[in-house]
């Protein structure tokens, strides 16, 4: 198929070192109409450095509050195949295991009921159809659904999409089963995720170590990351070993090379608690003073284990910066064991939304309102004690706010009878 | 579920100049009522037909079926 439009600045975009999506697109204009409506369209964008696309609709499935996005170009005149091209997101397997015959079905799908164009993956790990019609969405719904058991991710005002990192699957470190505890929050949650009803949008993400390869403690409302609570576990030889440069750092990871390291520089200075102690012979770590950073787990893999009673730490409250700047999730269950069925974090769970549902303000996310109501008061509604590990630098901030209800005899001033005692 | 609910429900969202309006507004109509209960309750008005959705993507609202048309959404006249 010849080009219908021509494109001299998007043509700039394949000229690059890197792999360009335009050369994407346009390999699929050859089969689609669609795509070469696109082309035109963002060629026009460039060129006027205007936007074109209008987001947002009544469009979705029935049943359905999310998973759907309407998007619709404002010069259908010039375009009519993009006039409208909504966004499909589909809720990915629990760490995105899938294989090629999954893969070939979805686009062989998606290339009959929309532009062919995937986006691999979203910030929430959905596979994003990018592109379709009105009238595909009911029938690419029931073929998804019935014929490759797969579901809509969430948009909107529900609970999106939760994501996990590979957890044990791949990865010694994982305290926790990630996959398990996102499949199970996927299903239990499956109201929440597909019908709206949040002031915003909510997040859960889980990592299975505090290296947290899916950045819950940046990108989720809810956090669940795994960790330890008894000790490091140490393979003295091992230790040696590296020190003396029969392994390699960092598993061979940023160029390392089989010599002999220098362990004070390359660990123990870098323990942001100072933890750890190298005698020239043994490692000791005083454990009650790690705070689980990972950094000397990952340059001596082989000497160095996160410890055997493991279980999660849970966070809330992280999000992007639209409002007031980027936050990072607190601290505000600092251990868990999460298991199955994983009753004392649900049980959490609904208790903050609870709270969050009844106090947040529209377009509020979590994070926001615990800024703006206190932590203490989002404690007190979640029925969790207050500790020290939720506070950042706890032994250098002298101020503490106690709760009026929780001091023997409260502490009321009575101004009139202190200036009755006091009348100079 | 209660019927009055649902009916109060509707009452307010046709009393307002807004088309559109977030779960938090229609909770409004039901001030005695759990924000958990009253998803159930809205939910119901949507799956009879007598609420519909709309998202930005990023948020969802909700509107009366006569508020909002594909064919008209699709025209850019929405």
């Amino acid at each position: 198929m010849t080009a219908k439009h021509a494109t001299p600045m998007l043509d700039e975009l394949e000229k690059g070192p890197w792999p360009s999506f335009v050369t994407d697109v346009k390999r699929m204009a050859q089969k689609k109409e669609m795509c070469q409506d696109w082309l035109g369209l963002m060629e026009m964008s460039f060129r006027d450095k205007e936007g074109h696309w209008k987001h947002g609709g009544i469009v979705g499935v029935l049943g359905y509050g999310g998973g759907v996005i309407g998007r619709y170009c404002d010069r259908p005149d010039m375009f009519p195949k993009v006039a409208h091209f909504h966004t499909v997101r589909v809720n990915q397997p629990a760490s995105k295991f899938y294989n090629t015959e999954v893969l070939r079905k979805l686009c062989d799908l998606w290339e009959a009921r929309g532009s062919g164009l995937t986006n691999m993956h979203g910030s929430t790990g959905d596979i994003v159809l990018l592109g379709t019609t009105t009238d595909q969405l009911e029938p690419l719904f029931y073929e998804l659904t019935h014929e490759m058991e797969m579901d809509l991710g969430g948009s909107g005002s529900n609970m999106r999409t939760p994501e996990a990192c590979l957890g044990k699957s791949r990865c010694e470190w994982s305290c926790i089963d990630t996959q398990d505890i996102i499949y199970d929050i996927t299903q239990e949650y499956q109201d929440a995720l597909h019908r709206p009803m949040f002031p915003y949008k909510f997040k859960f993400k889980s990592s299975g170590c505090p290296c947290d390869c899916v950045a819950a403690i940046a990108r989720s409302d809810c956090s669940i990351i795994g960790t330890w609570r008894d000790d490091v576990r140490i393979d003295q030889a091992a230790v040696r070993a590296y020190v003396g440069g029969e392994f390699v750092p960092h598993a061979g990871a940023q160029d390392a090379k089989r010599e002999a390291f220098d362990i004070k520089a390359e660990v123990i200075d870098l323990c942001p608690t100072k933890c750890m102690e190298w005698d020239g012979k043994s490692l000791k770590i005083w454990d009650e003073d790690c705070t689980r950073c990972m950094h000397c787990i990952r340059v001596m893999p082989r000497a160095l284990r996160p410890g055997l009673d493991t279980g999660a730490t849970i966070l809330v409250g992280a999000k992007a910066p639209i409002l007031e700047g980027a936050q990072l999730s607190s601290v505000v269950i600092p251990f868990l064991k999460m298991e199955p069925p994983y009753t004392e974090f649900k049980g959490f769970v609904e208790k903050m939304w609870d709270l969050w549902m009844e106090e947040g303000k529209n377009r509020e996310r979590l994070g926001e309102m615990i800024q703006r109501i206190g932590l203490r008061e989002f404690l007190k509604a979640c029925e969790l004690t207050p500790d020290p590990r939720m506070v950042n630098t706890p032994r250098y901030n002298p101020y503490i706010f106690y709760d009026p209800a929780g001091v023997p005899g409260g502490w009321e001033h009575d101004g009139k009878a202190f200036r009755e005692r006091h009348q100079a | 579920m209660s019927e009055e609910a649902k009916e109060r429900v509707i009452e307010w969202v046709k009393q307002q100049k807004k088309t559109k309006h977030y779960f938090n507004d229609l909770c409004k109509a039901l001030p005695e009522i759990k924000m958990m209960q009253a998803k159930k309750i809205i939910n119901e008005l949507i799956n009879e037909g007598k609420l519909k959705y709309w998202s930005s993507g990023s948020t969802t609202m909700y509107m009366l079926p006569s508020e909002g048309d594909v064919a008209k959404e699709e025209k850019g006249m929405n």
